[in-house]
């Protein structure tokens, strides 16, 4: 091993969630990458509020707007405070990840889909429009 | 290791003396080398537990997934009860949300300190992210204790019982944080900077930033979207 090179100094600055190398100069991005996310994750979140407050996106788009913000936010924390990369040692973390993205959204989208099409199914067989949003 | 050779594998993926002589470069005492791939052994402990706690983690939010789903699909059914918007205050779900993503980056920087091996500094900063954390679950329990004193408890209609159980459930795992950032103090002042102890801050690092992803999704999905209507 011919010393450090710099391949070994891009390996510890791709470093799996939460890895923080002992013997690196500063490990993970360190503290600009905290200080990057929070400056993006801050912006976004009060985007998010002001989405809400201001009415400068045509009012049925809003949920749409909000639900964009919150996945923006949510790939800044995984990048810039768990330190999630495409770096080497960090591939089975992203398939991991990947996994569980897959999982989460074959609950809630199948949930909320099946679930829609029964509460309709039971509307139109029995309940007239007075009974809907009874028990169902 | 040439430069040339960094070019041709700048992920370290070649396995060992094979590959370096079938590109026609011998890599001398270079087999040993980690590449994290099985060929240099194992990967290091930190790594490895590092994975461990992500599937964890991975595993509890797909837990959450399962709460987010009921509360999608159960939001609507108020039974005559008041809605998000009569019930929600925006002041109060600021402050929760300031105090959670500061307590997130605190976080960041106790690990850093941890690093660098400053004691002072780690607990300190363990300290603040334990009491931003505090301040956050206090609002959360005055949230709580307002809705019930209003009759606005989980047994009042479906939609309040999968907002209880939902934001309930993130409001233990805050308080399953505070227990485990106390103890992290307790074990660093008494025990030191031990690997297994640097381990166990790292794996509370990733808890703690993890508790924060699920909250943007709170954030957004009960209130901000509940407050749009």
């Amino acid at each position: 091993m011919s010393g450090p090179s710099g391949t070994e100094q891009g390996d510890a600055a791709d470093a799996p969630p939460g890895e923080e190398r002992l013997d690196a100069r500063e490990f993970g991005g360190g503290l600009k990458s905290y200080l990057t996310g929070l400056l993006l994750a801050a912006l976004l979140t009060g985007l998010s509020f002001l989405v809400l407050d201001v009415p400068f996106v045509w009012g049925p788009a809003v949920p749409m707007a909000l639900i964009v913000l919150a996945v923006a936010q949510m790939g800044v924390h995984l990048v810039f405070f768990l330190h999630v990369t495409t770096g080497p040692d960090d591939t089975n973390n992203v398939l991991a990840l990947a996994f569980g993205v897959l999982v989460c959204a074959l609950v809630l989208f199948g949930s909320i889909w099946i679930m829609d099409h029964l509460a309709r199914g039971t509307m139109v067989e029995a309940a007239p429009a007075e009974e809907v949003g009874a028990p169902r | 290791m040439s430069a040339a050779e960094a070019q041709e594998d700048p992920y370290v993926l070649g396995r060992g003396r094979g590959g370096a002589d079938a590109a026609g470069e011998g890599r001398g005492g270079d087999d040993a080398r980690p590449s994290g791939r099985g060929e240099g052994g194992p990967a290091p402990k930190r790594t490895v537990v590092g994975y461990g706690f992500w599937i964890y983690l991975l595993s509890d939010i797909i837990l959450f997934a399962g709460f987010f789903a009921a509360y999608a699909v159960l939001s609507g059914d108020l039974a005559g009860g008041p809605g998000p918007q009569e019930l929600f205050e925006q002041r109060r779900l600021a402050l929760e949300t300031a105090a959670l993503l500061i307590s997130s980056f605190t976080c960041g920087l106790a690990g850093i300190a941890a690093g660098r091996g400053a004691m002072l500094r780690t607990q300190g900063w363990l300290l603040v992210t334990g009491l931003l954390g505090a301040v956050f679950l206090g609002l959360e329990v005055q949230e709580f204790a307002t809705l019930v004193a209003e009759g606005a408890g989980p047994q009042r209609s479906a939609f309040l019982s999968a907002f209880f159980a939902l934001v309930g459930l993130h409001g233990l795992h805050i308080a399953a944080g505070l227990l485990w950032a106390g103890t992290m103090m307790a074990q660093l002042a008494v025990k030191g900077f031990r690997p297994a102890i640097e381990r166990r801050l790292m794996c509370f690092a990733l808890f703690w930033h993890a508790l924060d992803i699920v909250w943007v999704g709170i954030f957004t999905v009960v209130y901000l979207l509940g407050l749009a209507g």
